[in-house]
C-alpha cells in the first residue's frame, strides 16, 4: 500500500540510528561494564543496606517532590493562565529559572537559606524543625528543580480548555468546586500526568543541588546518584554501574507505568490515539 | 416563563455591544434573535443566561427581578454554538451531569437519573449512543446531545447560541424542523440566536432583528418579512438593490434629469424634496429589451446565470445615466422567460421596478450595502 506521507523509511532509519548512538550504546556500555561482576557480586553490590537505603530516599523523595509539584505546579499554571496581574510576565519567566540555573547554584542557595542559621532555617529551627542536611532538605531541593516541568506541561492545556465548558457546567447548576473537580481536572489530567512523570524522572536523576543540602549521611540522607559517584571515585566501576543498572531498570519501569496510565486515560476519554 | 428585558446596556471597552435594549418575551414563545455578526445578539442571550452582566438595565423572569441572580440559580438551559460537551464523559454522563451536581438533598438516585437520561436521549432520538464519547459523534448528534443535557435540569428558559451554525446545510434544515417540533412538544420559552434569516423566519414565533446593539424590529416572521420597519431590516432579510434619489409628493425620483424613473412612495406625501433611498428586491424588476421611449433603468447585462428555475442577472447602469455612477444591479427573472427572450450578455436592457420600498431621512441610515 502506498503511503501518503513520504519518507517513512529514511526517517525511521535515522531515528533508530540516532537513538542508538545517543541513548542505547551508552546504556549498553553500562550493562557491559556490569558484566565483569559475577551474579553474587552484583547482588551484594545492589542490595547492601546502605544502597537500599539510598534507593528508598531517591525514589521516595522524588515521588513526594513530584506529587507536591503536581499540586503547586497546577496552582501556578492556573494563576498564570487565568488571571491578569502586574508582573505576570516576570513570574512567568521565573518559573523557568530552575531549568536554567546550574543545579549546584540552586543547591548552595537553598542550603544557605534553609540551614539552621539561614533566613528561613532559623524560623523553623525555633519550632524544632530542621530543613537542611536531612531527607526534608532533599525533598525541598527536588521540588525546586521539578516545578517548571509541571507548570510548562499543564499551562498550554489549561489555556486551551474552553471557557464554554465551565459556563456549560455553571448553567447546569454546578458549583465552582464541582466544575473544577468534574470538568477541568479530568481535562488536564493527561497533562498533569506528563508533568508528574517529567518532574519525577528529573528528580530521580538529580545530583548537583541535592548533594549540598542533603548532608549525605549514609543510611539517612544519601541519594543513589551520590553513591554511584563515590563508588566511581574509589575506582569501583562495576560497583557503580551495578547500582546504575538497577536505577535504570526501576526508572524505566516507572515511566512505562506512567505511560500506560496515560494511554488508559486517553482510551477512557474516547479520543483517538 | 415570561422574560422582561428593560433598558439593557453593555459596553466592551469602547464598543457598545448593547445600547438600551428592551424586550418582552411571553411564556412558551420561540424567539429568534436575528442580526449580522457583532450586532449584540449573542451578548443579549448571554446576559439573559447570566453568563454576562449588563452595565445597566434589568432582567426579570415572570416578573421577578433576576438581574443579580447567579447563572447557577437562574435555571436556564444554554446550548453553545460549539456544543461544549464534556469530552471525558460518555453521552450518558454528559446528560446526567446536571442531575449529578445537584445538592445532596434534591439529587435523584442512580436509578432515577438513568430513567431520566434515557428518556431525554429518546426525546432527541439518540438513546443508542448513550455509551459513546462526544468525539465519536457527528456534529448534528453532538448538538442534540447538548440540547438533551440542557433539558435535563428542566430549565425555565432554553437559550441557544447559533445552534446550527457549525453544521452543514442539509443537517441544519433537518435540525431546524426538529427544534420546532420539540418546542411545540415541550413549550418551554426558547430564545435562539442566528444570523441566518431563513432559519429565523422558518422556525420562530417572533423574530427580533438587531443591528449595532439595538433592536430594529420585533414581529412575527410574516410581518417582519412583509413590512420591514427600517431600511436595515429590509436589506438584511434578503438581497436588495439600493437607489439613491429624492422623494416628494408621494413620488420618488431616481436617476438623472435625462433618464428619470419615478417610484410610488405613499409614505412621503410632503411637498419639499427629501433625500431618500429606494430598495428593490432582485425579483421585483420587469426586464425588457431596450427601446428609447421605454421608462425604466437602462443597464448593460454583464452576466447571466441560470440556476434551476431562476435566471440571475448582473447588470450595470452606465455612468452617463447618472444612477450613482456605474451601479451594479442584481435582477432575477424566471428561467423560462429568460430563455424565451433570449437575452445575451452585453446587451442593453431596461429594468422597470414593479415594487420598491422607499426610506427617507433618518430611516434610510443604518443599512449600507456590504
Amino acid at each position: 500500500m502506498r503511503k501518503v506521507l513520504p519518507g517513512f523509511g529514511i526517517t525511521l532509519g535515522f531515528t533508530l540510528t540516532y537513538l542508538s548512538l545517543i541513548v542505547l550504546i551508552p546504556l549498553s556500555a553500562l550493562l557491559f561494564k556490569t558484566m565483569s561482576f559475577t551474579w553474587e557480586q552484583f547482588e551484594a553490590a545492589v542490595t547492601s543496606a546502605r544502597v537500599v537505603a539510598s534507593y528508598r530516599l531517591t525514589f521516595g523523595a522524588s515521588l513526594l517532590a513530584a506529587l507536591v509539584n503536581v499540586v503547586f505546579g497546577l496552582l501556578v499554571a492556573w494563576v498564570l493562565v487565568r488571571y491578569e496581574f502586574f508582573g505576570k510576565k516576570l513570574i512567568d519567566a521565573l518559573v523557568d529559572l530552575p531549568f536554567a540555573l546550574p543545579t549546584a547554584v540552586a543547591g548552595i542557595s537553598l542550603t544557605a537559606l534553609l540551614a539552621s542559621n539561614g533566613w528561613v532555617g532559623q524560623i523553623f529551627e525555633s519550632w524544632g524543625i530542621q530543613l537542611a542536611f536531612n531527607p526534608t532538605g532533599v525533598v525541598i531541593a527536588l521540588i525546586f528543580i521539578g516545578l517548571p516541568f509541571v507548570v510548562r506541561t499543564v499551562q498550554p492545556v489549561l489555556e486551551d480548555t474552553e471557557k464554554e465548558l465551565e459556563e456549560a457546567a455553571a448553567c447546569l447548576g454546578a458549583t465552582r468546586w464541582q466544575t473544577f473537580a468534574r470538568v477541568i481536572l479530568p481535562a488536564i489530567t493527561p497533562a498533569l500526568l506528563t508533568g508528574f512523570a517529567l518532574a519525577f524522572a528529573r528528580a530521580i536523576g538529580e545530583y548537583g543541588s541535592v548533594i549540598f543540602i542533603a548532608g549525605n549521611m549514609p543510611m539517612v540522607s544519601e541519594i543513589t546518584p551520590l553513591l554511584i559517584v563515590s563508588k566511581l571515585e574509589q575506582y569501583d566501576v562495576p560497583g557503580a554501574t551495578s547500582i546504575a543498572v538497577v536505577m535504570l531498570a526501576i526508572s524505566f519501569s516507572l515511566l512505562l507505568l506512567i505511560n500506560a496510565l496515560q494511554a488508559w486515560q486517553r482510551a477512557r476519554s474516547g479520543s483517538p490515539a | 416563563m415570561s422574560i422582561e428585558i428593560r433598558h439593557i446596556k453593555k459596553n466592551f471597552g469602547d464598543f457598545k455591544a448593547l445600547d438600551d435594549v428592551s424586550l418582552d418575551i411571553d411564556s412558551g414563545e420561540l424567539i429568534a434573535l436575528l442580526g449580522p455578526s457583532g450586532c449584540g445578539k449573542t451578548t443579549l442571550l448571554r446576559i439573559i443566561a447570566g453568563l454576562e452582566t449588563a452595565d445597566q438595565g434589568t432582567i426579570a423572569f415572570s416578573g421577578e427581578d433576576a438581574t443579580h441572580v447567579h447563572v447557577r440559580e437562574r435555571r436556564v438551559g444554554f446550548v453553545f454554538q460549539h456544543y461544549a460537551l464534556f469530552r471525558h464523559m460518555t453521552v450518558f454522563e454528559n446528560v446526567a451531569f446536571g442531575l449529578r451536581v445537584k445538592p445532596r438533598g434534591t439529587r435523584p438516585d442512580d436509578a432515577q437519573i438513568a430513567l431520566k437520561v434515557h428518556a431525554l436521549l429518546n426525546l432527541v432520538q439518540l438513546d443508542w449512543l448513550a455509551d459513546r464519547y462526544p468525539a465519536q459523534l457527528s456534529g448534528g448528534q453532538r448538538q442534540r446531545i447538548a440540547l438533551a443535557r440542557a433539558l435535563a435540569v428542566e430549565p425555565k428558559v432554553l437559550l441557544l447560541d447559533e445552534p446550527f451554525g457549525a453544521l452543514d446545510a442539509k443537517v441544519r434544515k433537518e435540525l431546524r424542523r426538529w427544534l420546532r417540533r420539540l418546542h411545540d412538544e415541550l413549550s418551554v420559552t426558547t430564545i435562539f440566536v442566528t444570523h441566518d434569516q431563513e432559519e429565523a423566519l422558518e422556525v420562530s414565533d417572533r423574530v427580533v432583528v438587531m443591528n449595532h446593539g439595538a433592536v430594529e424590529q420585533v414581529g412575527a416572521p410574516q410581518q417582519v418579512w412583509e413590512a420591514p420597519a427600517t431600511a436595515f431590516v429590509y436589506g438584511f432579510l434578503g438581497d436588495v438593490n439600493q437607489f439613491k434619489g429624492q422623494v416628494s409628493a408621494g413620488q420618488m425620483r431616481i436617476g438623472s434629469k435625462k433618464q428619470q424613473v419615478f417610484l410610488p412612495s405613499p409614505d412621503y406625501m410632503q411637498s419639499d424634496a427629501l433625500p431618500a433611498v429606494a430598495y428593490v428586491r432582485p425579483y421585483d424588476f420587469d426586464v425588457r429589451r431596450y427601446s428609447p421611449d421605454d421608462e425604466g433603468i437602462v443597464a448593460h447585462l454583464e452576466r447571466a446565470v441560470v440556476v434551476g428555475p431562476i435566471a440571475r442577472m448582473e447588470l450595470r447602469a452606465p455612468v452617463e445615466g447618472g444612477l450613482a455612477g456605474a451601479q451594479l444591479i442584481e435582477a432575477q427573472i424566471p428561467a423560462s422567460l429568460f430563455h424565451q427572450e433570449a437575452f445575451t450578455e452585453g446587451e442593453t436592457l431596461v429594468l422597470a421596478p414593479r415594487r420598491a420600498r422607499v426610506f427617507a431621512g433618518a430611516a434610510q441610515a443604518g443599512f449600507a450595502r456590504p
